[in-house]
């Protein structure tokens, strides 16, 4: 990048790596009061108190070692056969799962496992902030592929295929997707699944939002046929427990791709924080009633959104999934940074510029609907209030 | 019941001033539709009525006093329990009452102003009823919880405004 001052003490890798779009929004969001924000990435449930005592207990039973590098053996366990019950995958705890510090860093040495300087990675936008520099970090090309409104962000195999050369090694992928709750169907990732297999691709397969579906039940890339042997599967506590701030992920994948991102994982954390592991076990063994009950109610509050932006006439497609709702404020023809300035200065409304999610996000807003609907409500009428005023 | 009428249901148990605009969206029905789950609820005696968690200690010279008492009764042939306590139920000062399982009979929560107000509601109403055999009152310190609400300081929104 030539318009950007070096600075000798700094790797060229650091320096290439762009400053995130949102923090520009936080500092001037996190200046104002009494504003109602629907720029939160993240649960608005605490951690069930039946997680928080265990891991309470944990601590008080003296359980402050670190664990195996893996994770202890009976979260992994409860992992696999969690995500064999509710997404038919099939996992050996013993060596083809690994507890992680969110999935965050499942991604990390995921790609740091796979990638050579050079390599392509083709992530399908718009998606999470961190999969570019994620890429970058590992010497990698993050190459985007851009999916809009039209087709409710979802993407094609004809879309990826005309994005692979011959130096691409992998794909990356995230359904429910965050910023714009889009979902595939099984025949969707079909598709994909054939495309992976007659180029030679590794998927990536970022499943966080996975029990956050509202329409229809998810399908995890690594169930499909043959998929599992090139899928690394990765999800968490964070969204469908409400347990963000715990970090705690995990990553499925083959023994081979599996016991090359355990070297690096034992090399840079040497294990997930082991009182946050107790917690997550205590989660798999009996949360399943929390996460229906948070679950419903996220739908109901997309619904509400969801018919409400379509009211004010804004165009909204219906996320299936994940707790965004991505509409178009394009017919404003402002850009989704100025309309977000505006939405917050003028009405006290922090959503996220779309563009800050990649290709296809201009034009667009994140509004995460998991506040209270009290704010939900407020919300809506503000942003009509001025979306009103702009077209 | 069908899947609909339960969800409002569960949504009105936490909020009862929702209203029928916001229901419908909530739900995916009509107004119209929500309308009609509402009325045959309430005509069917499901939904009782809409209230509202109130903090009494928090309003001036209207703190009051709470008691639960336990209440031991003969029950009647014939009428069982019933007949007892629709005569404690009628007294306006019971604000709940409820057949108990275990060690007495009747659970009776009566809200009172002062102290001396229910204790003499227990030793001139209650103890006199024929049917009762023996009551044990107890008064209510302090309330953390009522119908799921936590008072005081409930659990705030403690995330950053804007997170990825």
């Amino acid at each position: 990048m030539s318009n950007v001052k070096t600075n000798s003490r700094l790797s060229n890798r650091v320096q290439q790596i762009k400053p995130s779009g949102i923090r520009r929004f936080f500092d001037l969001a996190s200046k104002m009061d009494n504003i109602i924000s629907l720029g939160v990435g993240e649960p608005d449930f605490v951690t069930p108190w039946n997680i928080r005592e265990a891991s309470i207990s944990s601590l008080e039973r003296g359980f402050t070692a670190y664990s195996a590098n893996a994770g202890i053996i009976e979260l992994r366990r409860e992992i696999s056969s969690y995500m064999n019950k509710r997404f038919s995958v099939q996992y050996d705890p013993e060596s083809e799962v690994l507890v992680t510090v969110g999935a965050s860093e499942a991604i990390d040495i995921g790609m740091r496992a796979i990638l050579n300087e050079g390599d392509e990675v083709i992530i399908v936008e718009p998606s999470f902030v961190s999969y570019v520099p994620l890429v970058q970090m590992a010497g990698g090309v993050p190459i985007s592929v851009g999916t809009n409104n039209q087709d409710n962000f979802k993407v094609s195999a004809k879309q990826i295929e005309a994005a692979i050369t011959d130096r691409t090694k992998a794909l990356m992928l995230c359904f429910p997707n965050n910023p714009t709750g889009a979902t595939m169907s099984r025949e969707d990732m079909l598709e994909i699944a054939l495309l992976a297999e007659r180029h030679d691709l590794l998927v990536f397969s970022d499943e966080i939002y996975a029990e956050l579906s509202y329409d229809e039940k998810h399908v995890s890339f690594a169930s499909l046929p043959n998929m599992k042997d090139r899928t690394i599967l990765i999800s968490g506590f964070s969204k469908s427990f409400a347990m963000t701030g715990w970090r705690l992920g995990f990553v499925l994948a083959p023994e081979d791709l599996l016991s090359a991102m355990l070297k690096l994982h034992q090399y840079s954390l040497m294990c997930a924080p082991t009182m946050a592991q107790y917690g997550a076990l205590e989660a798999l063994k009996s949360g399943m009633d929390d996460i229906e009950r948070m679950k419903q109610s996220y739908k109901q509050r997309r619904n509400y959104v969801v018919k409400s932006f379509k009211e004010i006439g804004l165009s909204c497609h219906t996320p299936g999934g994940a707790f965004y709702a991505f509409p178009s404020i394009e017919s404003t023809g402002f850009t989704s940074e100025q309309f977000a300035e505006k939405l917050l200065l003028e009405e006290r409304v922090a959503v996220v510029p779309g563009h800050v999610f990649g290709a296809g996000g201009e034009g667009h807003i994140r509004c995460s609907y998991a506040t209270s609907m009290d704010n939900l409500e407020q919300s809506v009428e503000r942003i009509e209030r001025l979306f009103k005023k702009l077209t | 019941m069908n899947e609909k009428a339960l969800e409002v249901l569960q949504i009105i148990e936490g909020d009862g001033r929702v209203s029928i605009q916001t229901l419908s969206k909530m739900v995916d029905a009509s107004e119209d539709e929500v309308k009609a789950i509402l009325k045959k609820l309430e005509d069917e005696k499901v939904i009782l009525s809409y209230s509202a968690v109130i903090d009494w200690s928090k309003v001036e010279k209207q703190e009051g006093v709470t008691a639960v008492i336990d209440v031991k009764v003969t029950p009647q042939r014939g009428v069982g329990f019933d007949e007892v306590a629709e005569r404690i139920y009628r007294f306006p000062e019971v604000k709940a009452l409820y057949l108990m399982s275990g060690a007495y009979d009747l659970s009776v929560v009566i809200e009172g102003k002062t102290m001396s107000e229910i204790a003499r509601f227990v030793s001139e109403k209650l103890s006199t009823i024929d049917t009762v055999i023996s009551t044990t009152t107890h008064f209510q310190l302090k309330k953390y919880k009522h119908d799921g609400v936590v008072f005081d300081q409930g659990e705030e929104d403690h995330r950053i405004v804007v997170t990825p």
